[in-house]
């Protein structure tokens, strides 16, 4: 950095922050925020312009009815809780087996129970599997595929956690007589918070997002999800332009994991990026 | 080690004394429930998707037929395979530099532990937060042709602009895949930040001292030493995008003239008009390709990050 840029950079840096910040983030929110109060008439082209007349109750209350926001939101915690605790558990026992189980056969089963973190979840023939499970369109098979896609992703931070565990605290305990479910649900366990933290937040991250697999899998039952929802109540208000409503709808979708992301900023934070860079 | 263990292993062979101890205290039993899930809803799947597409399963028939590479025919004979192939490889390498410049130009920028920097990388992150299709709404949104980004263009230039941003069939993928960028950078953000703050303070102050400029720094010192978080964010990007579906269906649905159906839009829009056998084929096509692109290119970019360390 020559002398010049080092003067400048003090002054330049928290312009150039807040420009970005501006147009990248604060505008696209701004168009959201007031399209969503807007007549239908001033909503059909969606622009940066206030409304005339602020119309926030009537437009959530119309995207709630329309959009059945209520069961989609009870639908969506109805799958992505279970499929998220599921993983957990599954994905810890699993991962804490691997770990510490050397061998041919632990490294072949490692692999596959990893391989879901690269492959694509085979979305058209998983159909077939629920239909002839008698769970096409239902919540319990939504959780499975969901764990299944993301089984693998856990497994594999934990079981790189796990490695980092000393065996001698297992050992310690096993020598005062405890069992293998005593030694990985007491001693091990509460060890792994912070990489089950991690894990959550991505799980819950990506779950309660998708509307790919929940297309495939839910589209033709009758429980939904709220991007499914989203989905629908979008299509159909594409025909007529009103944006307003889709917008409302996308406030409401957003708040959940906003929610959560504020409160458990820093946890969040350290989880994501710990397991990235090492 | 308690007497007891060493007297059990003075009485049987040491190799199966390890296995036996092994299983003992770490059985199979605690991975079972994990396999069986896996096997039922993630390897059961792929391996009918290697049969499905040679038979006729469709929404319109009840019992299955093979009817061999028919399916592969018709999905190759009208171009759709290698368009649909040749959009989603086009689409994957733009989103990979797009998320990566963007989120590395983020970090840098950001790197200084300020209050305002702080609050701008809770603030990129939000994209993120949000879902991707609610990310392509908005960003359909902004780029109108009456939309949001050619108002501002118009307020500051002084005339009226009216560009179609996602009307071009050669530049709405180009378009779409910043989308995608702006979507994720704040993901990227966070890692390749974290990736700076683990470059030695040491190395940097030396740099200074043997009279590095602030680029020469960023390209002898951070840019090798940020190897792993690149990884990462290029696997990501890849993964996410070969696999991608919400962003591009919120903001083009495909199109204009098909020239954003990437192989998830094309297999969604089969399979919801009822020919699944190819919905099928073309999975499996977008299974290949995963394996052929993204499992070499990341053992090569983790052999990279040993060489450097």
């Amino acid at each position: 950095m020559t002398r010049r840029q080092a003067q400048l950079a003090p002054v330049l840096q928290p312009i150039a922050v807040i420009l970005l910040m501006t147009t990248l983030i604060a505008l696209p929110l701004w168009l959201v925020i007031i399209t969503s109060a807007k007549t239908v008439g001033e909503a059909l082209n969606p622009n940066l312009t206030l409304p005339t007349s602020w119309r926030f109750a009537e437009n959530y209350t119309q995207a709630a009815v329309r959009g059945e926001m209520v069961p989609a939101f009870v639908g969506s915690v109805a799958v992505v809780v279970p499929a998220v605790l599921g993983v957990l558990i599954l994905g810890a026992m699993a991962a804490w087996t691997f770990a510490r189980r050397a061998g041919a056969l632990s490294s072949v089963l490692y692999g596959i129970a990893i391989s879901g973190v690269l492959i694509p979840p085979a979305a058209v023939t998983v159909v077939l599997v629920l239909r002839q499970m008698g769970l096409a369109g239902t919540q319990v098979g939504m959780i499975g595929v969901y764990m299944g896609m993301y089984l693998s992703l856990v497994i594999f931070f934990i079981t790189g956690f796990v490695r980092t565990v000393p065996i001698e605290l297992e050992e310690a305990a096993r020598v005062d007589g405890a069992s293998p479910g005593r030694v990985f649900f007491q001693i091990i366990l509460p060890l792994l918070a912070p990489v089950m933290a991690t894990s959550a937040i991505l799980v819950t991250l990506f779950a309660w997002n998708d509307v790919f697999y929940a297309f495939f899998v839910l589209g033709g039952g009758d429980s939904t999800t709220m991007p499914l929802n989203l989905f629908k109540v979008a299509s159909a208000a594409l025909y007529t332009n009103a944006w307003n409503l889709i917008f409302a709808y996308v406030v409401v979708t957003s708040i959940p994991l906003v929610v959560l992301f504020s409160i458990a900023q820093r946890q969040i934070v350290s989880g994501i990026t710990s397991g990235a860079v090492k | 080690m308690s007497t007891a263990t060493i007297q059990r292993a003075s009485r049987t062979p040491p190799r199966q004394h390890i296995r036996s101890r092994a299983g003992q205290e770490h059985p199979w039993t605690f991975a079972v429930p994990a396999l069986v899930v896996l096997g039922l809803f993630l390897v059961l799947p792929t391996l009918l998707n290697f049969v499905l597409p040679y038979t006729d399963w469709s929404a319109f028939k009840s019992n299955l037929r093979f009817v061999g590479l028919a399916n592969f025919g018709s999905i190759t004979s009208d171009g759709s395979l290698q368009q649909a192939l040749r959009i989603t490889l086009t689409y994957a390498v733009l989103v990979a530099v797009f998320q990566n410049g963007l989120g590395l130009g983020l970090a840098l920028l950001l790197e200084r532990d300020t209050w305002l920097n702080r609050l701008a990388r809770s603030v990129f992150f939000l994209p993120v937060l949000i879902s991707a299709l609610a990310g392509g709404y908005i960003a359909q949104a902004m780029l109108k042709p009456d939309g949001g980004l050619n108002q501002i263009l118009s307020a500051l230039s002084g005339q009226p602009v009216e560009i179609a941003w996602l009307g071009s069939s050669t530049w709405t993928v180009v378009v779409v895949a910043l989308v995608h960028g702006w979507k994720w950078m704040g993901l990227a953000m966070l890692i390749y930040l974290a990736g700076l703050k683990s470059v030695p303070h040491e190395l940097i102050e030396a740099g200074r001292i043997d009279g590095a400029s602030g680029i020469q720094i960023f390209r002898r010192i951070k840019f090798p030493l940020l190897a792993p978080a690149i990884t990462f964010n290029v696997a990501t990007a890849l993964i996410g995008t070969l696999n991608g579906f919400d962003i591009v269906q919120a903001t083009t649905g495909g199109g204009p003239a098909r020239s954003t159906e990437i192989l998830n839009i094309f297999i969604f829009r089969t399979f919801g008009s009822g020919l699944y056998a190819q919905a099928s084929a073309m999975s499996l096509v977008l299974f290949l390709a995963v394996v052929i692109i993204a499992v070499p290119l990341i053992i090569y970019l983790r052999s990279r990050e040993k060489v450097l360390a």
